[in-house]
């Protein structure tokens, strides 16, 4: 049977008047990539921002390799944290920072033990994974899109996370670099045996990394199925998705 | 004129789909906000001074905020401290060589200055300069996610952002107003030999003899709760920024206007108490 290392049951989230999460329930299966498919607006980036508790969710209960974070105190948060790894849509490099420094940062911090050579010995390990060894001590202005978003999945993957959250990892980019940070996911998955949840509206990238799919609509699980299911489906809404991208 | 009541708004624009909240008909909403603002600034100020004494202070940061804030506003005060010196002496000699009051005016510079105008118009600019910095820096920090990123990699942003920053200004701002004060005598000598001729020395002596103790400390400890009002005002409205990039904007003017009407308020508490002593 399965291992659940992420189980979300019954989960929800409103701002103001709006619900947007309604009641949301997924497990994320270790070693898989379970790709999270949906419209603008139907509460992904929600979704995984409630499991690293960035946002606190209105009902529902959200468990990690075992704990439940709701009603975690903050150095609790931080243990589970530390085992999440979370790659923002802007990438979300900090600007007075060199690319060094960025990631350094989270590594002085998660793993206080290692000296300064086993440091940059991670971080030169790190840069080579996503094959910009070159820009070290380069400066986030002086990155194109698709560098800043593999520094940024360098400085997540530094702290050898168990689990990856990705939020919209191609959105922005063009179709070269979209399919190069696909591979990058891929190559995650397999060098450090993560288990990823992977949230998107690209269906290249679906196509590229996906286990498992679970599809989001108006704050509900629309569909939950293999990529093969969901290319196959009749439904009109899945195949606005697939449908849309083949013409292109 | 008939009045039509709230209810029969709310219907017209519902069936009309224009979207009147019902914090636009009820008004109720603006003291609502301003309780809960009250409350948000005051747990902010809680949480920064709790992680003030934490064990793992972020040294590092501090001394680059320290430089931040103090060697980058260096050029700005030294012009301004020269200028309100200058523009003091040459505004009252004229008066005072009318009284024959002359010898009186190095004294009568250096208390205004050190005691007000050296304080108050030095922590200003720096809620101009400084303040609108912070704002702008952690504004933009929030809106692309930085600080997002921060706390997901278990790293306390109060601790890291807010604290280093608020004790600088603290530190620093304090030290900027002392060297505004001393260009602003500096400028007022200059100002006092344009007309006249008055050694360095003997105005120098002049201008400390009426400088006492009281004139010294009171504006000495104000000018700590004006850097502290100016870095906290400035992490607050930063730290709190909306998602979209106008609240950069918007949260470093917020950062400015608020900061230096506080600074203007402390000043007159300030004033009040040092009446009592």
């Amino acid at each position: 049977m399965k291992n659940a290392i992420i189980k979300i049951e019954n989960l929800q989230k409103h701002f103001g008047n709006l619900e947007v999460l309604k009641d949301v329930s997924i497990d994320l299966y270790e070693g898989e990539n379970l790709v999270v498919l949906g419209k603008s607006g139907t509460g992904k980036s929600v979704l995984i921002k409630c499991i690293v508790r960035l946002l606190d969710a209105d009902a529902g209960k959200i468990t990690v390799t075992g704990e439940e974070i709701n009603h975690l105190k903050s150095k609790e948060l931080d243990n589970v944290r530390r085992k999440i790894g979370f790659l923002f849509q802007s990438g979300a490099l900090y600007d007075s920072m060199t690319v060094r420094q960025n990631l350094a940062f989270p590594l002085k911090r998660i793993k206080k033990d290692l000296s300064l050579e086993q440091v940059n010995a991670k971080i030169e390990e790190a840069l080579e994974n996503v094959g910009l060894p070159d820009a070290i001590d380069k400066m986030p202005s002086e990155l194109s899109g698709g560098m800043r978003k593999r520094i940024s999945l360098a400085r997540t993957i530094i702290v050898d996370p168990l689990i990856m959250l990705y939020d919209e990892p191609t959105t922005g980019l063009d179709p070269v670099t979209s399919d190069e940070i696909s591979a990058l996911i891929n190559k995650i998955k397999k060098k450090y045996k993560t288990s990823s949840i992977i949230i998107t509206h690209d269906i290249e990238c679906v196509r590229a990394v996906a286990d498992r799919i679970v599809m989001l609509h108006e704050g509900l699980v629309y569909k939950e199925g293999s990529l093969s299911e969901f290319e196959k489906s009749k439904d009109e809404l899945i195949q606005s998705f697939f449908k849309n991208e083949k013409h292109h | 004129m008939k009045i039509v009541p709230v209810s029969n708004i709310r219907r017209y624009a519902h069936k009309k789909t224009i979207d009147l909240s019902d914090e636009t008909l009820t008004h109720k909403s603006k003291f609502t906000e301003f309780i809960k603002n009250s409350g948000d600034v005051a747990l902010f100020v809680v949480n920064v001074f709790r992680n003030t004494f934490s064990t793992e202070f972020e040294f590092k940061e501090f001394i680059r905020q320290c430089y931040a804030v103090g060697n980058r506003s260096l050029g700005l005060i030294s012009i301004t401290g020269i200028v309100i010196g200058l523009v003091l002496t040459i505004q009252s000699r004229p008066v005072l060589v009318d009284f024959g009051a002359v010898t009186m005016l190095p004294g009568m510079v250096a208390i205004s200055i050190i005691r007000e105008m050296g304080p108050v118009i030095t922590a200003l600019i720096c809620a101009g300069k400084v303040g609108s910095g912070i704002g702008a820096e952690l504004g933009s920090m929030r809106v692309t996610e930085q600080i997002d990123a921060m706390e997901v990699s278990s790293t306390n942003p109060v601790r890291f952002l807010i604290v280093p920053r608020v004790l600088a200004t603290t530190l620093m701002i304090p030290l900027l107003i002392m060297y505004a004060d001393i260009l602003g005598i500096l400028g007022s000598w200059i100002a006092s030999n344009i007309k006249g001729d008055v050694s360095f020395v003997l105005f120098i002596t002049q201008a400390f003899g009426d400088v006492d103790f009281m004139d010294f400390i009171p504006a000495v400890i104000k000018s700590f709760f004006f850097g502290a009002v100016i870095g906290l005002v400035g992490c607050y409205q930063g730290f709190n920024a909306g998602r979209g990039t106008e609240s950069v904007g918007v949260a470093a003017n917020a950062a400015v206007v608020m900061g230096s009407l506080l600074v203007i308020l402390v000043d007159l508490i300030a004033v009040q108490i040092t009446d009592l002593l």
